[in-house]
């Protein structure tokens, strides 16, 4: 029996050779749903080890308990892709002394590739592994599908501690992440709350509202050129991306089209895409419901893919360089396209890029699909409270009462004139939706920066300031 | 001129809607303003309110207004039924 | 060109501000069944706000009022008619003494209000028995009628039946009210297809409406505006053959002839009249030809 499987994760942390001033990592396959964190960081603290370097792919709202452990200096710097408003209205408010360092999905993976954001300890939260540290997301009671995001920290960390609760003999079969990474294996009653892990179903929306922007963005999509036999594919999990997923199914069905690939997080509206023939594979990084993780567990056509491999621009290539067309949100987009999904109108941090930079630099069509205001809040402003993605890689912005095509692709712009769709200049869609809702205060960006936006290149895009 | 004789209520909580509590004060207006869209529109929601009560020919109630991010019209609509349901005859 | 209607509930903001993007030709702003009791008022004024504020782009605006036999629907009446909405819907509307009394309400507001006289249409909502056998007298009771509205769902509680998709127990109100509408010269629309869910069935439903003569059909759900506007557009073949219509009047005028046949037809006037209708409706849908 080699010596990887420990009794705790004290023990773990313990044999880590985990000191004070040092870097740690988890990823967030677990979501909401995710108690690892909170338990190691309970863990760390009660051992009285300090000031570390928190890079955690995403943050979420059940990881609110962090703001007790940065008040008491256990956690002092964070890397993270996306954090909620549970702790981004704390760190909005000035919280911590060093901003924050958000990164893209694929910048996270090219920094820790790169020995920028070197891992002292990573922890993996692995719905099934064995005693070697073989382990996977598809199986097992906290079953989250993929693992993507959790392999830079696998590969590139100094030590690895997988931490399960589904301990299988050793060799587990259809592992994700092999022993060869892992140096400590610790079994635990559970890892996370399966009800927040995945959603039992993804929805699409009945606001009617969103489903007219969805069809405008399927008319956009079949007038871009690109809907053609090898297609490929990117939505997010928002109910008027997903509908749109939906029509555009209807679409590719109808007109017998066969596409190559759908990426990123993956829902069953894109499994029913797969299975229903409209494409050849499913890239996936993350599952976002069951019937994603149930297909990645039993169709070998839905691929899991790793951080790297989606995004990274340190990876000799990767998937996001291949898409067609991929469809994003935003809280804001401003007159030059450039997108916020960082922070809410006003500058509060509730969210981060995630792969939105990513996926709007690889893909040929970048559209965002927002509606012209939310309550009273125009979309379209002059200047974006951040921004997220740069308005160069942004090719259209789909609202419900008009399409505003980049200038920079004239070709997208006179093929949707064609086709009879709405086209109005991005100007005339903010004064429209300010003629609805009244002219907005912008508030003023004053504050100590409490966060910085890094490129997926590297490069600082942009600060969030205290609010 | 209209007074404010009893508690009134107009409106909801939903989305795009605002909820207006009217209540008998002794002198002038006191507006309590909690809304999604604050930053942005603060002024322009206690304006609204002032407008209407002017116009309704209230000089005097406390005005507890609760938004979620309603146009101006709708706050307007609101405060105008709240007056209809809260003034004496 | 009116092929949608769209019920909207006159209390919901967040309903109303979006309705001009829903497709549908036009909207009724719902005062009766959707609000409830308590909130006649404040539906009342923020309808009234709404339509003075908000733009409704090509969207035409018609609000359903109280029915006459409650206390509310002149205090509506007071509230709408200086907002100048395209038509009024009275419901409950079962005899041309209904009509009338809505009517006299109305002229007496334009004139206080100095408004121009009957700018204000009539769309009654007939949705009892003794209506449906009232239709005719209904729909030629008042200039202002521009319409009249079959309601299925409360008609079959006082028929005493059950309210089915496939609607074989409102066939004969479906027929009589047509009959009665275009005796009177007037437009006719079609009681909402009430199973929100059956994305299929709407068709159907447009279709059979459409096949009986009504001009178009309400909804009250966004889902349904599109199937609806599907059904109700004059198809290529029925543009086309407008077109030629035309074309063969203005060669049998420049011919001198009295009569003109197409296809071995003779072309009368009422085949001329939907010919310029179908015409109109395809210029609005950007389907026209240049003459």
């Amino acid at each position: 029996m080699n010596g990887k499987l420990v009794q705790s994760i004290r023990e773990a942390i313990a044999l880590s050779g985990l000191k004070s001033g040092m870097s740690i990592s988890f990823h967030h396959h677990l979501r909401n749903g995710d108690y690892t964190l909170n338990r190691v960081m309970n863990e760390i603290a009660a051992m009285g080890i300090r000031e570390l370097t928190l890079n955690a792919s995403s943050i979420f709202d059940t990881h609110a308990p962090l703001e007790e452990h940065i008040r008491n200096h256990v956690v002092t710097k964070i890397n993270t892709n996306y954090m909620s408003a549970a702790l981004g209205h704390r760190i909005s408010e000035g919280l911590m002394d060093a901003p924050v360092d958000f990164r893209t999905h694929g910048g996270r993976p090219r920094d820790i590739a790169l020995g920028n954001t070197p891992i002292d300890v990573a922890f993996i939260a692995a719905p099934t592994a064995d005693c070697a540290g073989n382990c996977s997301g598809k199986y097992g009671p906290s079953a989250c599908g993929s693992l993507g995001y959790a392999f830079p920290d696998a590969m590139y960390a100094k030590k690895v501690i997988v931490i399960t609760d589904n301990l299988v003999p050793y060799p587990m079969k259809g592992w994700s992440i092999p022993e060869i990474y892992v140096d400590y294996v610790v079994e635990v009653d559970a890892i996370g709350n399966p009800a927040g892990i995945v959603s039992g179903t993804t929805r699409i929306t009945r606001d009617p509202v969103g489903l007219i922007m969805a069809e405008t963005a399927v008319k956009v999509i079949q007038h871009s050129g690109l809907l053609q036999d090898g297609f490929s594919f990117q939505t997010g999990a928002g109910g008027a991306s997903l509908a749109a997923a939906s029509f555009l199914k209807d679409v590719m069905l109808r007109d017998g089209i066969r596409g190559s690939f759908a990426s990123g997080g993956i829902t069953g509206y894109l499994v029913d895409m797969l299975s229903a023939g409209c494409f050849e594979s499913l890239m996936d990084v993350q599952c976002f419901d069951l019937k994603a993780v149930e297909s990645i567990r039993t169709n070998p056509a839905h691929q899991e893919i790793s951080a790297m491999q989606y995004a990274s621009p340190a990876a000799a290539s990767a998937v996001v360089d291949k898409l067609d067309v991929v469809i994003l949100g935003a809280t804001e987009v401003d007159t030059d396209f450039n997108v916020n999904v960082h922070t809410d109108s006003s500058g509060m941090i509730m969210g981060g890029s995630g792969g939105h930079s990513d996926t709007a630099a690889g893909a040929k069509l970048a559209m965002i699909i927002a509606p012209l205001f939310r309550a009273r809040l125009p979309i379209v402003t002059d200047h974006v409270s951040c921004i997220s993605t740069p308005g160069r890689d942004i090719d259209v912005l789909v609202t419900q009462r008009g399409v505003a095509v980049n200038p920079k692709n004239q070709e997208l712009m006179l093929r949707l004139k064609d086709a009879g769709l709405p086209v109005i200049p991005i100007d005339e869609l903010k004064t429209m939706a300010e003629c609805i809702t009244g002219k907005p205060n912008k508030p003023v960006r004053s504050g100590r920066t409490v966060a910085n936006v890094i490129y997926r290149d590297g490069t600082l895009m942009d600060t969030i300031q205290s609010v | 001129m209209s007074k404010i004789i009893r508690r009134a209520t107009a409106g909801t909580l939903e989305s795009s809607d605002v909820f207006v509590t009217l209540e008998p004060h002794d002198s002038g207006v006191e507006i309590e303003l909690d809304s999604v869209v604050r930053n942005q529109f603060g002024p322009a929601i206690l304006k609204a309110v002032e407008e209407v009560l002017a116009e309704c020919g209230v000089n005097s109630a406390k005005v507890i207004v609760v938004d979620r991010g309603a146009l101006d019209c709708v706050i307007r609509a609101r405060v105008e039924t709240a007056v209809e349901r809260g003034k004496g005859e | 060109m009116r092929r949608s209607m769209l019920f909207l509930p006159g209390n919901t903001p967040n309903i109303i501000q979006n309705a001009e993007i829903l497709g549908a030709d036009a909207v009724i702003l719902d005062l009766e069944d959707a609000v409830a009791p308590t909130e006649k008022d404040s539906a009342r004024i923020l309808v009234r706000n709404a339509m003075r504020y908000m733009g409704f782009g090509r969207c035409e605006v018609i609000v359903r009022i109280n029915s006459i036999d409650t206390d509310f629907w002149r205090k509506d009446l007071d509230a709408i008619i200086p907002q100048r909405p395209s038509l009024i819907m009275p419901p409950k509307t079962a005899t041309a003494e209904d009509v009338k009394t809505v009517d006299a309400y109305i002229s007496e507001l334009e004139e206080k209000l100095g408004m121009e006289k009957n700018a204000v249409g009539l769309i009654p909502l007939i949705e009892t028995a003794l209506g449906v056998e009232n239709a005719f007298k209904i729909a030629s009771a008042s200039k202002r009628v521009k319409a009249i509205f079959l309601g299925g769902e409360d008609l079959t509680a006082d028929l005493h039946c059950k309210r089915t998709k496939e609607g074989n127990e409102i066939s004969y109100a479906r027929a009589r009210m047509v009959c009665a509408a275009r005796a009177a010269g007037v437009e006719v629309y079609d009681t909402p297809f009430t199973d929100v869910n059956d994305d299929e069935g709407i068709y159907t439903d447009a279709e059979y409406a459409k096949s009986l003569g009504f001009t178009g059909k309400s909804a009250i759900s966004p889902r349904h505006v599109k199937a609806i506007n599907e059904v109700f557009s004059p198809s290529m073949k029925d543009i086309d053959y407008a077109y030629e219509v035309m074309e063969a009047i203005r060669i049998g005028k420049e011919q001198g002839k009295g009569a003109v046949a197409l296809r071995g037809k003779m072309i009368d006037a009422p085949i001329v009249a939907r010919a310029q209708q179908t015409i109109e409706m395809a210029v609005e849908l950007g389907l026209g030809r240049e003459a």
